[in-house]
């Protein structure tokens, strides 16, 4: 008996919804309808449920769980939205904004950024906690893209599709903690990578203004990320 | 090796032992090393050499034997005699005198309440034996308990007898160990995995350490008899690079073990194979949480991982993984030993057994000390620690380094517990106790383990990384005397935000500290904010200037 | 016996595979012929050229050289055959690991509880005014690295330092500084 065949039912919200019993909590709520916030999430690539934004509250367990992450059960209930779930999420984002410079209004990928939709979508409106105001650079170096470590929240969409969908692994987070930094080969700057295939996958799964094609003015980014699936696809026939 | 060859080598080795009318032991553990022990060992050595007692006088280096502050530390027969802080130069009046009375100055009293209030189980044999060699191990029922258990036990009944024993992980947690023993057992696959965490990160803790450097080959029983009853044939042990002499002890250890053919394939003549790798750690704290030590063997960064799946179910690799502490494996020999009822009639109702603590900070004793659970802080600290030196007045105990949190004086006669340290805003941790006089100031240690949690901290998550950044900034603004109340009331707000989203434990215990010396110390903190002043006059507060 | 057999068997397998890689893997050679590679090499040669074995390897070049320089890394990422920016991510993650060279001496002081609590801070003060170096420095003309550890595990005797691998304990800052000066004659 293959556990993908089983069928589970669960709570969410307080309706009955049913689902298999390999999927995550977050697959089924947006099956059925209910929307939970996520920024590092992206599928088709491995979950790493490090953003925080989805956490959900499960009866009966003494923690919040993240939905991403975590596998439905039979008879399980989840609460998706509660008023300390929205407190908590507000401040998460809150605290994304004080870690690094998020300056909508000269970015690249102002309207266009998931990181600036999740604070709309959540009424973050100001933010209580100072600003960290980090020091930290810009690299223009390579012929096609450019990274603006102002706008990275790190949420490892780039460390992932190149490793996962490319196959690369020319990104990865250096060093730990506050100073984390997304970077690519050792350190160098990107232009001199040997490794990057200038494919523009991590520029397209960005939430934010980080990375970026060049060339583009305030606001203009845009994204395509309709690949991943297929590309996904095939990865997985290959195998 | 067989049972009997066992059995033999027990009687080999005492015999050896009794050929000597007389026995000097030298603590050769890293605490009496860095007070010169070794010289002094050579001194005696040489001492031995020159008056042609070799026959007669055997001296040896040993384990820990617990009261470090008083080292080096030299045991005469049996430690019969306790000699402390000797120098090289008391060399022959120690052995001049071996067959006269003690020398009366060096003498350190074996029957005070440091040696007689201990019950000493995961260190039975620290102190006792030459940790480098395996016949001392031997002759103290080493490796009795993993032939037995071979010969005469199958997994399950050893599963059992843990079980019944009520022993709970040593590593912090406190999670039963028969119970993560049976589900690795029902884990389905046929490669399992027993790791044994000896990266003991938190600051003021040398528990783990002093088994490694004084007992090393227990754990490796232990960890045998583990894999035995889970089903594993390997077994890796990440110890932290900080311990060079663990290491090597380890190293030294597992080739004498895998030699006398208790390690190795077909162990003592059954079919049961486990081999012991050790893997050193690289100075992350965090790699003491379970899944990002698993994540820093296969050779990544040492992130963790949501749970579940456990690492009984889905550990190293994805094959079920058993992880215990050293102290936890080093209990397990003797459990078998002696029996599980034993066992269970030591400690309190949840709590079964000892805890060895590492004493430390402002206390007369500072040293090793296994107790009972149960027995009280007030007890630790006053009796066998000696109480608070130079007539200072006691002020706290932090207990369960930057994961737990300061208990003061109000609640000393409460019992060490794994529940009750927790109902007091701390956690039992692996066994750091740091003694705090008036000269402490508690906004400082918050702030000093706030540090910490922001420098260990991995990145991954969002709140532990950069809320306790945040955290720190207003701790240090608090201590400087720059703070007001709206700091501190989001530094609650903070410390609950952390504490209920983080990924990992580390994060969700970072703001212990700071929340258990908010409880217990409030005025403290206000003292700071609104008299700008700091009782203990620890913090520098800059006088305010009149405009 | 069938298990004993299975056993046989992968161990086989794993001598085979090992001896495969270890073909392959001789190809790449050391950044230079500095005979301390050849411990890197019987190191990395041993765990069988393993990309899980990435860390012993950082360590012991740590431990030959002092330190870890871009061309170990290379040569490391090469020759386990694990993507450069995993390397440098592992070599950066872990605060055991340092890209610097160090000084000629060393000198670590603990920064553990019970060490801080009875005068860590003082101890680096000290230094910092008696040499001009901060922790994670090394003085100008090279000859002293000041560094601090979580917790070297001797907190019965804080606060400790360790001067060139050895400890002291209960130290002041006078007698730490007197240490140092006697290192470095």
């Amino acid at each position: 008996m293959k556990p993908a065949e089983q069928v589970t039912v669960l709570k969410i919200n307080g309706d009955e919804v049913s689902a298999h019993a390999d999927q995550t909590i977050l697959d089924v709520a947006r099956e059925n309808g209910i929307e939970i916030p996520t920024l590092c999430y992206l599928e088709n690539l491995t979950e790493v449920g490090g953003c925080r934004l989805c956490l959900v509250e499960i009866k009966g367990a003494a923690k919040l769980q993240p939905a991403c992450v975590t596998r439905v059960r039979e008879g399980m209930e989840v609460a998706t939205h509660s008023s300390r779930l929205d407190t908590y999420r507000r401040k998460i984002l809150e605290l994304i904004f004080t870690e690094r410079n998020h300056i909508c209004s000269v970015c690249v990928a102002n309207g266009n950024c998931d990181l600036q939709d999740m604070a709309a979508a959540l009424g973050m409106d100001h933010v209580t906690y100072p600003y960290l105001n980090p020091s930290v650079p810009v690299d223009l170096s390579h012929e096609l893209f450019g990274i603006d470590q102002n706008r990275c929240i790190l949420c490892t969409r780039c460390v992932r599709v190149c490793a996962e969908i490319e196959g690369a692994h020319t990104w990865d987070v250096r060093n730990s903690g506050i100073n984390s930094r997304v970077f690519t080969d050792f350190n160098e700057p990107w232009g001199e990578s040997q490794t990057c295939t200038n494919c523009g996958k991590c520029v397209n799964v960005c939430p934010t203004g980080a990375l970026f094609k060049k060339g583009k003015a305030v606001g203009e980014r845009t994204r395509q990320i309709d690949f991943l699936p297929y590309l996904k696809t095939m990865r997985e026939e290959l195998k | 090796m067989t049972r009997e060859e066992l059995d033999a080598a027990v009687v080999t080795e005492q015999e050896r032992s009794q050929s000597f009318r007389h026995h000097v032991d030298v603590c050769i553990a890293a605490g009496c090393l860095s007070s010169q022990s070794e010289v002094v060992l050579n001194s005696l050595r040489t001492e031995i050499r020159e008056r042609g007692l070799e026959k007669e006088c055997a001296l040896r280096g040993v384990g820990c034997m617990g009261l470090c502050k008083a080292g080096p530390l030299v045991a005469l027969d049996g430690q019969a005699v306790m000699y402390q802080t000797v120098a090289p130069a008391d060399a022959p009046e120690i052995i001049e005198s071996l067959d006269t009375a003690p020398v009366e100055r060096l003498v350190c009293p074996v029957n005070m309440p440091f040696f007689n209030r201990q019950t000493r189980i995961a260190l039975e044999n620290s102190g006792q034996i030459d940790p480098e060699r395996i016949e001392e191990y031997i002759a103290r029922g080493g490796y009795s308990a993993l032939a037995e258990a071979l010969a005469e036990l199958t997994p399950a009944q050893v599963v059992e007898r843990i079980t019944a024993s009520g022993l709970r992980g040593r590593g912090g947690a406190g999670y039963p160990t028969g119970l993560k023993w049976s589900t690795v057992v029902k884990a389905p696959g046929s490669q399992k995995y027993v790791i044994c965490n000896a990266d003991e990160g938190d600051p003021g803790a040398f528990m783990d350490r002093s088994v490694l450097e004084s007992d090393p080959h227990r754990l490796l029983e232990g960890m045998a008899i583990a894999g035995y009853a889970v089903g594993a044939e390997q077994g890796y042990i990440y110890v932290r690079a900080e311990y060079p002499l663990a290491i090597k002890r380890l190293k030294t250890a597992i080739r004498q073990a895998v030699r006398a053919d208790v390690l190795g394939t077909t162990i003592m003549g059954s079919r049961f194979n486990f081999q012991v790798d050790l893997r050193i750690g690289a100075g992350a704290f965090v790699c003491g949480e379970e899944t990002a030590l698993i994540a820093s063997i296969e050779g990544g960064r040492g992130l963790p991982r949501l749970r579940p799946p456990y690492p009984a179910e889905y550990g190293l690799w994805g094959k079920p993984t058993l992880i215990n502490n050293v102290e936890t494996f080093a209990s397990v020999p003797v459990i078998l030993r002696k029996g599980s009822e034993w066992f269970a009639g030591i400690g309190t109702g949840k709590s079964k057994g000892t805890k060895v603590f590492a004493l430390a900070g402002a206390v007369q004793n500072t040293g090793l000390v296994e107790v009972p659970m149960g027995i009280t802080l007030r007890e630790i600290v006053f009796d066998i620690g000696g109480g608070i030196p130079g007539g200072k007045r006691f002020k706290a105990v932090q207990t369960g380094g930057p994961s737990g949190g300061c208990i003061p004086e109000a609640y000393l006669d409460q019992p060490v517990d794994f529940e009750t340290l927790a109902q007091l805003g701390s956690i039992m941790g692996s066994g750091g106790m740091i003694v705090m006089d008036e000269t402490s100031c508690m906004v400082d240690v918050a702030r000093y383990f706030m540090d910490f949690c922001r420098t260990e901290s991995c990145g991954k998550c969002v709140p532990c990384r950069v809320g306790t950044v945040h955290m720190h900034n207003l701790l240090t603004k608090i201590s400087e005397g720059q703070a007001t109340l709206d700091d501190l009331a989001m530094l609650e707000e903070l410390c609950d935000l952390v504490r209920h989203t983080s990924l990992c434990g580390l994060g969700q215990s970072a703001p212990n500290p700071v929340m258990s010396t908010l409880r217990y110390f409030r005025d403290e903190y206000l003292a700071h904010i609104q008299d700008k002043r700091c009782p203990a006059g620890v913090c520098h507060i800059a006088p305010e200037v009149t405009a | 016996m069938a298990r004993v057999h299975n056993y046989k068997r992968d161990l086989f397998d794993n001598l085979l595979k090992q001896a495969i890689s270890a073909m392959i893997h001789a190809k790449i050679s050391p950044p230079s012929d500095d005979k301390r590679w050849k411990i890197v090499e019987a190191t990395m040669r041993r765990q069988g050229y393993v990309p899980s074995t990435l860390i012993e390897a950082l360590h012991s070049i740590q431990e030959a050289f002092g330190f870890l320089d871009d061309a170990a890394l290379r040569y490391v990422s090469a020759a386990l055959r694990v993507p450069p920016s995993r390397v440098y991510g592992v070599a950066t993650f872990y605060h055991f690991f340092t890209m610097r060279p160090p000084g000629r001496h060393t000198c670590v002081v603990c920064t553990g509880t019970a060490c801080y609590i009875k005068g860590a801070p003082a101890l680096l003060k000290a230094i910092e005014n008696n040499f001009g170096i901060k922790q994670g420095e090394t003085t100008p003309d090279g000859e002293l690295s000041l560094l601090t550890a979580r917790c070297i595990g001797s907190c019965s005797l804080a606060p400790a330092a360790v001067f060139d691998g050895q400890v002291g304990g209960k130290l002041e800052p006078a007698a730490m500084l007197e240490r140092i000066e006697r290192l470095q004659k």
